[in-house]
């Protein structure tokens, strides 16, 4: 009797009762993905199990899932922090990619810097790239000229061709044949793994960022303002608050987070700049800010959610010869069913 | 300039400014009606997919343009569920839609990766296509090229000359004073949306059947994202959004026209025309252009308890 009245005050709190919800989306979700599989001829059991199996089935496997959560968890910030004031950054991917390519600038031309110097160094620079890139969009709208949603997308499309450039023509490593990638990072400049594992440095700079975001909207006067901000832009902007100060402030640091993914993966996991270097990281992140409506736990969870998703798109390919690419569509359900349930939200624009 | 390139180019620019000038259209009504769709990428990558497939498997180029509408008007509904019925945010859920597009595209179309196809040919209009220079620049194209403008003008009349083009712009300005004349938003918006998704549906099938001839994964390279620029840059009107079309399509062809005759500039910075090109044309038209703005675009219609 005891028993089951502490199991419903359990089931009655919040936080669980949102667990359980979003839980029960998610096996909609699920459901109807293996709806596709199985009209493409594909035994989605067999599918679903593959995936459980190399990714939560052995401790490689897991350790493999923490990797991909990083970048997600920091473009999930991009995306989340200039959130807080209703900007929508659709630039992840781009910012990304220039975090990476200032990254690599550092790391390829003072190939003599020690560790202790070189790291922060190209942590300064990814940051710095992806900042100034989404700052370009957040000027456009602090000046009213264009709104961010249309034009960090088209940056995305700008940044990923400028990567390329560099690496199929100025530099282009000439002892690595025909491949297009940069020079190889000095050994200075690869952030040192953790846990005798792929688990990297960027790991710390995720977590750093995740608890910096909730403190600072929690508990400052500059949270304060941008909740304001969020709830009336006008109101806020009669009380003395700078609004156009705060949309560059936050695109650049929420492009900085992004910049930061994208140094983690150029100097972690690629030890070179490729062009390959995202397969839609900043895109991945917008969705999990968007579903979590940036709550700081909520990014963890549906990092690792995605990042499992993301594993789960390579292993189909791998397995199932299905393009990876058609992981998309479970995301795209998973994305479906919160957005259908949070129905009639007020001011909702 | 030689008269020959000239011709590639206007050729080039009318091809390519083609499925632009579907998206647009496409884009346009949606808008009027106070919706933005983001989907619009994912739409055209249904399209183009469902028209490659239906045309390689039936031989026959018309089944697939008319089955790629409907496919892309059938793929707008989901949207159009998640935005008119449950009220949920259009940006959201037209990225969604996108990445729906993107990877059931992928799925539908990898069994048909590297397959040629003729698709649409170019039919010749009978003596005008022998006239010097603008024989070959205007009258020998496929049947979607010939049909664009015209479907810009039908669409134009519709919006402006008829009631239910009053209705729905009424719904797009101010859905609770059209509720109140006793026009039906929902409805309206789920017709609107049905349209806007069969157009969509033939600018993909155009790149598939007609400029490619083939199928390559997310092979619409953003294009669906210009046309959200260029209904700014139309003012939310048909007749303006041919000459955008035009202008992009040019953009298009002239950076193609460069790679092809071997200008020293890296191709991948010619690649950034278009993308630079959209967000000039966001930063010079987007400030002048609000009046033009539908009053409650992208806002979400509460309805009336």
């Amino acid at each position: 009797m005891d028993k089951t009245k502490g199991l419903m005050e359990i089931l009655r709190h919040k936080r669980v009762a949102a667990v359980i919800r979003f839980g029960g989306l998610f096996g909609l979700a699920l459901a109807v993905f293996a709806m596709v599989l199985l009209v493409f001829g594909q035994n989605p059991f067999r599918a679903y199990a593959d995936i459980f199996r190399a990714t939560l089935g052995s401790s490689h496997g897991f350790s493999e899932v923490l990797v991909k959560m990083i970048p997600l968890v920091l473009t999930a910030l991009a995306v989340a922090i200039p959130s807080r004031i209703w900007l929508i950054n659709v630039g992840g991917e781009g910012q990304l990619f220039i975090g990476a390519l200032f990254a690599t600038w550092g790391a390829v031309n003072f190939t003599h810097l020690p560790a202790w110097l070189m790291l922060p160094w190209i942590c300064f620079l990814g940051f710095l790239g992806g900042g100034l890139w989404a700052s370009i969009s957040g000027f456009m709208r602090a000046k009213g000229w264009a709104s961010e949603t249309i034009s960090t997308l088209l940056m995305n499309y700008v940044a990923i061709l400028l990567v390329s450039f560099f690496v199929f023509g100025p530099w282009k490593d000439p002892e690595s044949a025909n491949y297009p990638q940069s020079a190889p990072f000095p050994d200075a400049a690869i952030l040192p793994s953790l846990l005798d594992s792929r688990i990297h440095l960027g790991a710390l700079i995720a977590i750093a960022g995740l608890l910096l975001f909730y403190f600072v909207m929690t508990r400052t006067r500059w949270g304060l303002e941008m909740r304001a901000m969020g709830i009336n832009q006008e109101a806020a902007r009669r009380n003395g608050v700078s609004t156009n100060r705060y949309i560059l402030l936050l695109m650049f640091i929420g492009g900085g987070m992004a910049g930061l993914a994208g140094m983690g993966e150029v100097s972690a996991i690629h030890g070179q700049l490729r062009p390959s270097l995202s397969p839609g990281l900043g895109y991945m992140g917008f969705l999990i800010s968007w579903i979590t409506m940036g709550s700081p736990l909520g990014i963890v969870a549906a990092a690792f959610l995605i990042s499992i998703i993301t594993a789960g798109g390579d292993i189909l390919q791998m397995t199932h010869r299905i393009p990876a690419a058609a992981i998309h569509i479970l995301m795209a359900l998973v994305l479906f069913v919160v957005l259908a349930r949070s129905t009639g939200k007020k001011g909702g624009k | 300039m030689s008269e020959l390139l000239l011709v590639s180019i206007m050729i080039g620019a009318i091809q390519s400014g083609t499925p632009l000038l579907y998206a647009t259209l496409s884009e346009t009504i949606g808008e009027r009606v106070g919706i933005i769709n983001l989907g619009l990428e994912g739409i055209m990558l249904i399209g183009a997919v469902v028209g490659f497939v239906i045309t390689v498997l039936t031989g026959n180029a018309a089944l697939g343009v008319v089955a790629a509408a409907l496919a892309g008007a059938l793929f707008n509904m989901i949207f159009a569920f998640l935005v008119i019925t449950r009220r949920a945010n259009q940006l959201a859920c037209g990225l969604a839609l996108m990445f729906c597009g993107v990877g059931l595209s992928a799925l539908i179309g990898a069994p048909f990766i590297g397959r040629q196809i003729e698709g649409l040919n170019a039919i010749k209009i009978p003596v005008f296509s022998d006239l010097p220079f603008f024989g070959r620049a205007f009258f020998q194209h496929d049947i979607l090229v010939y049909l664009a403008i015209p479907t810009a003008v039908v669409i134009w009349w519709f919006l402006f000359k008829t009631r239910w083009g009053l209705s729905l712009r009424a719904v797009g300005e101010n859905p609770t004073a059209a509720f109140a004349a006793g026009k039906n938003p929902y409805l309206l918006q789920y017709q609107v949306l049905f349209i806007s998704g069969l157009l969509g549906g033939i600018a993909g099938a155009h790149l598939s059947l007609a400029l490619a001839h083939n199928w390559a994964e997310w092979m619409t390279a953003g294009r669906g994202f210009f046309a959200v620029a260029l209904v700014i840059f139309a003012k939310w009107h048909p007749l303006r959004a041919i000459a955008g079309a035009l202008l992009f399509g040019g953009a298009i062809s002239l950076q193609l026209q460069m790679q092809a005759r071997g200008v020293p500039v890296s191709s991948f910075i010619l690649d950034m025309l278009p993308y630079v090109l959209s967000l000039t044309v966001l930063v010079i038209w987007g400030r002048t252009s609000r009046s033009a703005v539908p009053g409650s675009l992208g806002r979400v219609f509460q309805g009336t308890e």
